[in-house]
C-alpha cells in the first residue's frame, strides 16, 4: 500500500453567480504520496487555486471528500479544523498582500506559533522565530523589520517561514515564485526543495509556469476549466504529452535557446466560460481533433499507460 | 547615407528620479542603436531600468520626479529632445509608439475600442471620422478581432483580446519604431503564443523596428535579432541573439541563464545568483554586479566597467576580461 498523505475524491466546488453556477472545480480526484510533489498547471481561471483552497478547507467544497492522512477533513469545524491546519499549510503567490503590513517579521512568523500553542512565552517565541528565519535564509537583523522594508524575495521567505513554523507535513504552494524575478525565483525554488529534503514535506505546487513545474514536481496534473485533463509523472508528461491541450500548452513555452523553435500548436480562441458548462469535452471548442463524440459527452480520466491518465476520447490515437 | 541611418539611436542616456531625500539612478549612461526592421530584446530584472529606457524613447519620463540628466535620443533621424512639445506629439504615434504590459490600464474603459483606435487615426492623419472608423475596422481584423466588435467596450474583451486592441492602436499609423514593454507578461502561455505570433507577423509585414522589453529569455530567443542585457541602469552585454545566447560573456548574463529551470534537464538544482540587485539610490562605486559576481576581483569593486567592443556585433562591460585567458563557466567548451 502506498503511503498517501492526501486523497481527494470527486471534489466539486461550484460558485453561484447571477449568471448561473461557476464550475470552478468539477469532479477532481487524485492521490498524493507522502514526500512527493504534485504540480498543478493550467491557465488563469482553470480552478487550480480554488482546488488548493478547497483542499485546505479555506473554502467549503460543494461535494466530494478530502482525506488527509486517512482522515476526512471536509466538514471539520472549530478546534478540530484548527488542529488539522497545523499539519497543512499554504504559501501564497503575492508576498505583498498575504502578510500584514502593520506587524513586524517577528510578530508575523510568531503568530502561528502562539495560535497553535507551540511556544509558551515571548522569549521562547523569539528563539523559535530566529531559528525559522535562519532556516529560510533571513538575516537576524530583520527580526523587527516591517514588510515594506523587505523586497519580494525576502517577503516570500517570511511567508515560507510562517508556513514552516507549525511543522506541517503538507504545504500548498500557490504560485509561490510567480511574482519574483528569475534570479530570486531560483533562490526560493532551491529553498523549497531543501526544506522538502530535510523535513520530508509533501507539496502541492500550483503554477502556470510549465518550466518551473517540470523542474519542481514529481507528478503533474494539467487542469482545464475545473477538470484534470491529464495526470502522470513529470517525465511522462513532458516526453509523451497525450491530451491535445497539454500538447498545445507544452509547445507554447518559449525556450531560451537560439533556434529552439519547434512545431508550435497555436490554439484558436480562448478558454470558454466555466458557467454551467454543457456535458461535452470542455476543450472541444479549441481542439484540433474534436469529433461529434467530443461535443456530446464529457470524457473521464482514464488510464492510457500505467500511471498515465488522460481525459480524452481519442487519447489512444495520439 | 540617410537610408542607412538607424531607426533608433540612444547616446549616453542618463535618467534619474529625484525624490525629496534621495535620487534613484534608474538609467546610467546607456547607448544603443537599432536598424530598420530589427527587433531588439531589452532584458533584465525588475528595477534594471528597462521601462525607463523605453519611456525615454517617447519622451514620456514622468517629470517630476524623472529627469533626463544627459544624453540624446534620435528616432528615425530626429533628435526628439530638441523638439517642441507640439512637434513631439506628432512624432508619438506616427513615428514611435508603445505597448504597455497591462492592457486594462492602457485602454480607456469609458470609450469603445473603435473610438480609441479611430482617435489615433484622426490625430495623425487628415481624414474624416468615417474614414477613421473604416481604418479602425481594418486594424481590428488585422489583429484577429472581428470588425463587428468595434462598438464594444474594453471590459467586454478578454486579456488577450485587449492586448490585441492595444497593438492595433499602436500600429494604426504605421510607426517606424515600436516599444513593447512586456506585452505578453500578463497573458497565459497559449494566449501569449497567439499574441507573439501576431506581433511577429505584423513586424515582418510592415518592417517595423521593435524594442521588446522583457524578462523572459524564452521570448527573446523567439522574436529578437539583437539583445541588450541591463543591470542596475547600465547595459552590461549587447550583441546579436547568437552572441549573447551562445557566446555569453558577462557573468550576469550567465547567472540569468543558470537561474532558469531547463525543460531538458529536470530535477537539476538551479544555480541562482546570490544576493540582490543593489539599491538604485545607492549604487556601489565599482561594477554594480560585483557584490554578486563569482568572478569579481579587487578592481571590480573600485572601477565602473565600460561597455567595450569584443567583436563587430558584440559588446560587454566586464573588467575581468582584462586578465588574458579569462572566461566564464558557460562559455567553456564553446567556440
Amino acid at each position: 500500500m502506498a503511503d498517501n498523505i492526501l486523497e481527494v475524491r470527486n471534489l466539486k466546488k461550484y460558485f453561484k453567480t447571477h449568471k448561473g453556477q461557476v464550475h470552478a472545480v468539477d469532479d477532481v480526484s487524485f492521490t498524493l504520496e507522502r514526500g512527493r510533489t504534485l504540480g498543478v498547471v493550467g491557465e488563469s481561471g482553470c480552478g487550480k487555486s480554488t482546488l488548493g483552497r478547497v483542499i485546505l478547507q479555506l473554502i467549503k467544497p460543494t461535494s466530494g471528500s478530502v482525506l488527509f492522512n486517512g482522515k476526512e477533513v471536509t466538514g471539520l469545524k472549530g478546534g478540530d479544523l484548527r488542529r488539522m491546519r497545523k499539519d497543512m499549510q499554504m504559501i501564497f503567490q503575492d508576498p505583498f498582500s498575504s502578510i500584514d503590513p502593520r506587524r513586524t517579521v517577528c510578530q508575523i512568523i510568531g503568530e502561528p506559533l502562539t495560535v497553535h500553542g507551540i511556544v509558551k512565552n515571548r522569549a521562547e517565541r523569539e528563539e523559535r522565530v530566529l531559528e525559522l528565519m535562519k532556516t529560510v535564509g533571513l538575516a537576524e537583523r530583520l527580526i523587527n523589520a516591517y514588510p515594506h522594508e523587505l523586497d519580494g524575495g525576502r517577503r516570500q521567505r517570511v511567508g515560507i517561514a510562517c508556513a514552516l513554523a507549525v511543522e506541517p507535513g503538507f504545504i500548498v504552494c500557490d504560485e509561490p515564485v510567480s511574482a519574483l524575478d528569475v534570479s530570486i525565483q531560483a533562490q526560493i525554488l532551491n529553498l523549497l526543495k531543501e526544506m522538502q529534503r530535510k523535513r520530508g514535506l509533501s507539496y502541492m505546487f500550483i503554477t502556470h509556469d510549465l518550466s518551473v513545474v517540470n523542474h519542481f514536481s514529481d507528478d503533474i496534473a494539467v487542469m482545464y476549466l475545473g477538470q484534470i485533463v491529464e495526470m502522470t509523472t513529470a517525465e511522462a508528461l513532458f516526453d509523451h504529452p497525450t491530451h491535445p491541450y497539454t500538447q498545445a500548452l507544452l509547445s507554447a513555452i518559449p525556450i531560451p535557446e537560439v533556434g529552439a523553435q519547434r512545431q508550435r500548436i497555436i490554439l484558436n480562441g480562448e478558454i470558454s466560460s466555466p458557467i454551467d458548462p454543457p456535458d461535452a469535452c470542455r476543450f472541444a471548442k479549441r481542439c484540433l481533433y474534436a469529433t461529434d463524440q467530443c461535443r456530446q459527452k464529457c470524457p473521464s480520466l482514464t488510464e492510457v499507460r500505467p500511471g498515465h491518465r488522460v481525459a480524452c476520447w481519442r487519447a489512444n490515437e495520439f | 547615407m540617410e537610408h542607412n541611418e538607424p531607426i533608433l539611436k540612444i547616446e549616453d542616456l542618463t535618467v534619474h528620479y529625484e525624490l525629496e531625500d534621495e535620487t534613484v539612478e534608474a538609467v546610467n549612461g546607456i547607448s544603443l542603436e537599432l536598424g530598420k526592421g530589427k527587433v531588439l530584446g531589452l532584458v533584465g530584472e525588475t528595477g534594471a531600468g528597462k521601462t525607463t529606457t523605453g519611456l525615454a524613447c517617447l519622451r514620456l519620463i514622468p517629470n517630476p520626479p524623472g529627469v533626463v540628466k544627459s544624453g540624446k535620443v534620435w528616432v528615425n533621424g530626429t533628435d526628439i529632445y530638441a523638439l517642441s512639445d507640439k512637434e513631439m506629439n506628432r512624432v508619438r504615434g506616427s513615428e514611435v509608439s508603445m505597448i504597455f504590459q497591462d492592457p486594462m490600464t492602457s485602454l480607456n474603459p469609458a470609450f469603445t475600442v473603435g473610438e480609441q483606435i479611430a482617435e489615433s487615426v484622426q490625430l495623425h492623419e487628415n481624414v474624416t471620422k468615417q474614414e477613421a472608423y473604416e481604418k479602425a475596422r481594418e486594424m481590428l481584423e488585422l489583429v484577429g478581432i472581428p470588425a463587428s466588435r468595434i462598438g464594444e467596450y474594453p471590459h467586454q474583451f478578454s486579456g488577450g483580446m485587449r492586448q490585441r486592441v492595444v497593438i492595433a492602436i499602436a500600429l494604426t499609423c504605421n510607426p517606424k519604431l515600436l516599444i513593447a514593454d512586456e506585452p505578453t507578461t500578463a497573458l497565459d502561455v497559449t494566449i501569449q503564443a497567439q499574441v507573439l505570433e501576431l506581433m511577429k507577423g505584423l513586424i515582418r509585414k510592415y518592417g517595423t523596428s521593435v524594442v521588446m522589453i522583457t524578462h523572459d529569455l524564452g521570448i527573446v530567443a523567439e522574436v529578437c535579432d539583437e539583445v541588450a542585457v541591463m543591470y542596475a541602469g547600465s547595459i552590461v552585454e549587447r550583441g546579436t541573439l547568437v552572441d549573447v545566447f551562445n557566446r555569453t560573456l558577462h557573468p550576469y548574463t550567465e547567472g540569468l541563464f543558470n537561474s532558469l529551470p531547463n525543460i531538458k534537464r529536470r530535477g537539476e538544482d538551479l544555480k541562482p545568483i546570490p544576493g540582490l540587485m543593489p539599491d538604485p539610490t545607492n549604487l556601489p562605486a565599482g561594477c554594480a554586479f560585483a557584490p554578486r559576481c563569482a568572478y569579481a576581483t579587487e578592481a571590480c569593486l573600485k572601477e565602473r566597467p565600460k561597455l567595450e567592443k569584443v567583436s563587430d556585433t558584440h559588446w560587454c562591460a566586464c573588467l575581468a576580461y582584462r586578465n588574458e585567458g579569462f572566461h566564464i563557466e558557460r562559455s567553456k567548451g564553446k567556440e
